[in-house]
């Protein structure tokens, strides 16, 4: 009896001890260190339009601060508002070869066949917001076609029939072959196919540039006093339009897209727009970021993975304004 | 010698004896053509001929004609001012940095005008003393200007007037008996320049350089520090056009210096009848010139044309303008000898 006591003590102090001793350790978990090697010394190449306005400002804010924290390198190549200082940038990388390459489209074809050699040459390639014609590795970005869809119905809602208003509606679009303009003037035409009651007056380009937009609304407004509403496809550019809209006096439901910025709740604010679409500049960031790490990690080859995160929309209207809707450059950074 | 008296004042009077004076210059060609889009507009497009319309078509080249009107003086002293943009967009935003940092506006105006004639004075200084062609010394100075506001002023493009500004907007988007402001600063500068060249001794020195510097300095006339003079007139105006531009959208944007803008300013001129070779013409021919453009953009804008097809019709315009310049004013032994800019 003693022997079998004294051997059941024995073994219920080795349980102990074993289990005092896993809990010490804790669960190793197998998958961190593998994640961290997969990342850490890594290069990441970022070729923006132009580092000089809000969207890749905040982008690369965003996608520094994680380089930082899993030890990559974030390499921005600034295309600087030229396609060619862009394609040069692209055919440079390919011969230094970086882990990842991510890429901002001036339009949907400049780039096309410089990304499929980047990416033949083994290069992953991301490209954001603005898609190319050639689907890479992957696209982070606006649903452009979603935003266009969802422009095209709230100026039914506010302009149609049931609003008892002209149904005339304007559209102020970007170069006209940017992804941006391409896919959404296409969700809006298609929306508003078969609606009478909706007339498109006028759909020019406002070239990204505000004194042009501005002009445009201007001479729209006057040729057409009954107008409506108009959409807008950037918020940077619309502030022209706006400011058009209030010299007239005039009452325009102005929709505009863009990433967010504080200047957009601004706008919003003080009557410039009447809603902003919001892509969410920290949101794409957060999702470029994820892109990245999946592709360091996975062991596809390059053009292995095809898949998009298209950036859930943020409806800014003065009804849904909170303090914390809008980003601010200087506060991302930090 | 030529007389420095432009081509473009050869009366048009009724007189037989102005009749037979009477010459198809390239500003009255250019006044003609304007006058048919103007007709055809005006049966073809409802509204056009209204009032509002009108006073939106003026003020929508009232940028563009002031800094025409800038570079007209430039070339008439047988120049070119390729920087005009840069020096508009980069000192308006030099301004607006400075106001976002504390300073009151009205100093950073200050400063921001400070800065323009700097710059003059450093192109005038190297087209005058340095002689090195205007059009390679305002190429760079361009560069320059715009990679100092890219790389040192500011950190963005786009950069937004702070607010509570309304008397500096007002120059905007305000009104005065009905007719928006930014074509009241227009008029006044187009008068104030126009005077200056026909009325003053120095207008008239400008006249003289550009019609034979040679002969000028000669003369007596101080060509050098005339040339940098005329660059500060310009880099004037073209500070001028910045702050109705900044005034009109709350905000300056930078990356209009990679735009097509100062190909549409020579156009302006050009097309208005001012030879590159200098001496000839005045600010009527830049007053044409932004009329007959901003009657193609407006009807275009309201045909709803594509923004590349209207760039295409602009840019055959402008070769045409230059076609017809060449007809109508021929190198002669002298330009021959001298060369254009």
């Amino acid at each position: 009896m003693t022997t079998i006591l004294k051997a059941a003590a024995a073994a219920a102090a080795i349980l102990v001890a074993a289990g005092s001793l896993h809990a010490e350790e804790g669960l190793v978990d197998q998958l961190r260190q593998p994640t961290l090697d997969a990342l850490k010394g890594k290069t990441v190449a970022f070729v923006p339009m132009s580092m000089s306005f809000d969207l890749p400002e905040g982008w690369a804010a965003v996608m520094q601060k994680e380089a930082d924290r899993l030890g990559y390198k974030l390499d921005i190549r600034d295309a600087n508002w030229s396609t060619d200082t862009g394609t040069r940038a692209i055919t440079q990388l390919i011969t230094e070869k970086p882990d990842i390459l991510v890429v901002q489209n001036f339009d949907v074809t400049s780039y096309a066949r410089t990304l499929k050699r980047a990416e033949e040459a083994g290069i992953k390639v991301i490209q954001v917001n603005m898609r190319s014609s050639y689907q890479t590795d992957a696209f982070v970005g606006a649903d452009w076609y979603g935003i266009g869809q969802y422009a095209a119905n709230r100026m039914i809602e506010k302009c149609g029939t049931g609003a008892g208003k002209s149904g005339k509606i304007a559209i102020i679009q970007g170069p006209a072959t940017a992804a941006a303009s391409v896919y959404q003037l296409n969700a809006i035409t298609e929306t508003l196919k078969g609606r009478d009651d909706i007339k498109i007056v006028s759909s020019q380009t406002g070239d990204w540039d505000q004194s042009k937009a501005r002009g445009i609304a201007q001479t729209v407004i006057q040729q057409n006093p009954d107008l409506c509403g108009i959409i807008g496809f950037w918020d940077v550019m619309d502030a022209g339009t706006g400011a058009a809209i209030a010299e007239s006096g005039k009452d325009i439901y102005l929709i505009t897209s863009g990433g967010g910025n504080k200047t957009a709740c601004q706008g919003i604010q003080n009557g410039t727009f009447d809603e902003v679409i919001s892509y969410d500049v920290p949101g794409q960031g957060r999702d470029l970021n994820n892109t990245i790490k999946v592709l360091l990690q996975s062991g596809s080859s390059a053009n292995g993975l095809k898949f998009a995160l298209y950036t859930p929309n943020k409806i800014l209207t003065k009804d849904t304004l909170q303090p914390d809707s809008c980003w601010d450059l200087d506060e991302l950074k930090k | 010698m030529t007389q420095p008296e432009p081509a473009a004042s050869v009366p048009r009077g009724p007189s037989m004896s102005s009749w037979r004076r009477f010459r198809l210059t390239q500003e009255i060609i250019v006044a003609l053509t304007a006058a048919a889009l103007f007709i055809v507009f005006a049966l073809t497009l409802d509204n056009f001929l209204s009032q509002g319309n009108i006073l939106t078509l003026i003020r929508n080249v009232a940028v563009l004609g002031m800094l025409s009107v800038g570079m007209a003086v430039v070339v008439i002293g047988r120049g070119v001012d390729l920087s005009l943009v840069a020096v508009m967009a980069v000192s308006l935003t030099l301004a607006i940095v400075l106001a976002n940092v504390g300073y009151s506006f009205p100093l950073a105006l200050l400063i921001g005008l400070a800065f323009v004639l700097l710059v003059a004075l450093v192109t005038g200084f190297l087209i005058a003393y340095v002689e090195i062609p205007a059009i390679f010394a305002t190429l760079a100075i361009a560069a320059i200007v715009y990679g100092l506001g890219r790389g040192v002023i500011a950190e963005l493009d786009v950069n937004n007037v702070p607010d509570g500004l309304n008397w500096f907007i007002f120059l905007g988007r305000g009104s005065f008996l009905g007719v928006p402001l930014p074509i009241w600063v227009f008029a006044a500068m187009a008068l104030v320049v126009h005077l200056f060249l026909r009325k003053t001794g120095l207008g008239r020195f400008i006249y003289a350089i550009g019609d034979n510097l040679s002969t000028a300095r000669i003369s007596g006339i101080p060509v050098r520090p005339m040339i940098i003079a005329q660059y500060a007139l310009s880099g004037l105006m073209a500070f001028l056009a910045g702050a109705v531009t900044a005034a009109s959208v709350a905000s300056m944007n930078m990356r209009v210096v990679n735009s097509t803008m100062i190909y549409d300013v020579l156009l302006v001129v050009i097309l208005g009848g001012i030879g590159l070779s200098g001496g000839r013409g005045g600010v009527r021919n830049v007053l044409v010139g932004t009329v007959l453009i901003g009657l193609l953009l407006n009807g275009m804008t309201i045909m709803d044309i594509s923004y590349t097809v209207q760039n295409l019709i602009k840019s055959t315009v402008l070769l045409g303008a230059l076609v017809v310049d060449a007809l109508l004013n021929p190198r002669d032994e002298q330009t021959s000898q001298q060369g254009d800019i």
